[in-house]
């Protein structure tokens, strides 16, 4: 096949990728962009196949089938309140791949065209280390993103003394060794390189935790996709760099959402620690105060009453995996007349979108769930508010205590509404640390326990 | 033999960019209840980088860059796979479903 042909057909594979993104603008055309996707990847992989190189199809073919085995079992079997982590493994096994093709294109340059073992060109050793830095990074970082969702490792954020000074140095010793590397092209110090952006990744991930959890996904992806980049540059693959770029945007502009989210600049998102010790606001004066509790009896006289119900979900719905129960709640109190929707924070949940795709899983349909900016101003028309598992996205202190670590944060305005339903399975506060003073107000009314439970009592309350 | 003279590099910085003011405008056209199929279908297409693991796997032998491309093979394979089916599975969620429900 001539270069040409290759380049076109590599093209068009980048062109297919860019509709595959294109096609999510809406539910419908969604799954058509899935589908060029797929054929955009098989165009890329048949056409390197073709390459005159490329000889040894059993090993190519085995390790395809392999992997490809492992990526089905696991895609098909995970459940979807465990998304997060899934997606994060994946990043990780991205920055690992880049990570080894980077090493091959070292040892064996001459199978890329970009010079003989010892002898590779400056620009391309320079490009070959930052693709080997990103992939390295994103490779651990994403291991114990992973490991904090999964609730192996734990999910508070973990800071230390000069944490941001030490890894400045790990960054800059990591230049060095990338000029040291492209001054003599030693195989150690090209290792080196690699485990030191290991360890960086580490740190990198550490101080951050819980609800931050959606910038970092976002971060990474992004991250898996400028590591792809970096790669295609030591090619000179057009296909690597356009699809690189493009999964690095993404990333981007998902962190950039997540963080505008929760009103906090994706700096201080990356730099950390936040939520850790418990904030000192003014809030902590709240012990004396009561609330009203409620039972699932209450609660579904008081929905049953109602002309409009706003649905709240967040985290805590996916960790009691409550969306069933919750759609069925729902859908008799739509039979009964009922305009129920349902309201999505930005960064509800642990990555972008989770509580869309848990409400899409139990056949909610899409058009009764809306986002903050849709849906915020109807909750003084409201009369009953349903926050299930949520608990920092609808504090009012985000608009009105400066001192609040969560001030500025976009809220739902849950307290405009008549009555407030809280289910909580105990006073504990959420992942800021902050005290949430709508458990106090006079129209909430608290239903503690599992929030699974709880939606299954209403629904049998309600029949 | 420097086959990777600055020309080619600056061609690739210029895909690089265009490439990026693409996505940009692409991403931000994502519905948000769309972001979790977003990531992915980002997650399975950033595994494009699997045709350098096959230029690295091509060649007959067995030196170490050969071993590293066929372990670089496995790790993209199992991303993309897996990638393009989660993906799959989230998308055929926010199908429309048919008005009647089952059980009444």
């Amino acid at each position: 096949m001539s270069a040409n042909m290759v380049a076109v057909l590599y093209l068009l594979s980048a062109l297919l990728f860019i509709f595959a993104l294109r096609g999510l603008s809406h539910p419908e055309s969604s799954r058509l962009g899935n589908i060029f996707g797929i054929v955009g990847m098989v165009i890329a992989i048949i056409t390197t196949l073709m390459f005159k190189s490329v000889l040894s199809y059993a090993e190519i073919g085995a390790a395809i089938i392999i992997g490809g085995a492992i990526g089905t079992f696991i895609a098909l079997r995970i459940e979807m309140t465990a998304l997060p982590q899934l997606v994060a493994a994946f990043h990780s096994l991205v920055g690992i791949a880049a990570v080894f093709v980077a090493a091959a294109a070292f040892y064996d340059p001459a199978s890329f065209g970009i010079g003989n073992f010892g002898s590779i060109g400056t620009s391309s050793l320079v490009e070959m280390s930052i693709g080997t830095f990103i992939g390295a990074i994103t490779f651990s970082g994403s291991i114990l993103a992973f490991g904090k969702l999964q609730g192996t490792v734990s999910g508070k954020p973990i800071v230390f003394k000069f944490q941001h000074t030490i890894n400045a140095l790990i960054l800059l010793f990591i230049v060095a060794l990338i000029v040291m590397f492209v001054i003599n092209q030693s195989p150690t110090i090209f290792w080196s390189i690699v485990i030191v952006s290991i360890i960086l990744g580490f740190l990198v991930v550490i101080p951050i935790g819980g609800a931050d959890m959606p910038v970092v996904v976002s971060m990474l992806n992004s991250y898996s996709g400028w590591a792809a980049c970096g790669i295609g540059f030591t090619l000179s693959n057009n296909l690597l760099i356009i699809t690189g770029a493009l999964v690095g945007a993404s990333g981007a502009i998902l962190s950039y959402i997540m963080s505008k989210g929760m009103n906090r600049s994706i700096i201080s998102v990356v730099l950390g620690g936040f939520g850790g010790e418990q904030a000192a606001s003014s809030s902590s004066d709240n012990s004396d105060k009561v609330v009203k509790q409620g039972n699932a009896e209450d609660a579904a006289y008081i929905m049953k009453n109602a002309d409009s119900v706003i649905i709240v979900p967040g985290y805590g719905m996916a960790v009691a995996q409550a969306q069933h129960a919750l759609r069925e709640m729902g859908d008799i109190l739509k039979k009964e007349g009922i305009n129920v929707r349902y309201a999505i924070h930005p960064v509800a949940g642990r990555m972008p979108g989770h509580m869309n795709v848990l409400l899409a899983e139990a056949n909610v349909p899409y058009e009764e769930v809306l986002e903050l900016d849709e849906i915020n101003h109807d909750f003084p028309m409201t009369e009953v508010s349903f926050v299930i598992g949520a608990n920092d996205v609808t504090n009012p202190a985000a608009k009105t205590d400066e001192t609040s670590p969560i001030y500025g944060m976009p809220i739902l305005d849950v307290e405009k509404s008549q009555t407030v339903l809280f289910v909580k399975r105990s006073m504990a506060t959420g992942y800021s640390g902050v005290d949430n003073e709508l458990f106090y107000r006079d129209n909430t009314t608290m239903l503690f326990g599992d929030a699974k439970k709880m939606c299954e009592d209403i629904v049998k309350s309600l029949g | 033999m420097e086959a990777h003279s600055s020309e080619v590099f600056v061609i690739g910085l210029t895909v690089f960019f265009l490439a990026c003011i693409i996505g940009y405008y692409v991403v931000w056209s994502v519905t948000p209840a769309l972001h979790s199929p977003l990531m992915g279908v980002t997650n399975a297409i950033s595994s494009v980088i699997i045709v350098g693991a096959i230029l690295a796997a091509g060649p007959i032998g067995h030196d170490i860059s050969k071993i590293f491309g066929i372990i670089g093979l496995v790790l993209a394979s199992i991303n993309i796979f897996g990638g393009f089916i989660v993906t799959y599975r989230m998308l055929s969620m926010f199908k429309k479903k048919p008005k009647k429900e089952k059980k009444d």
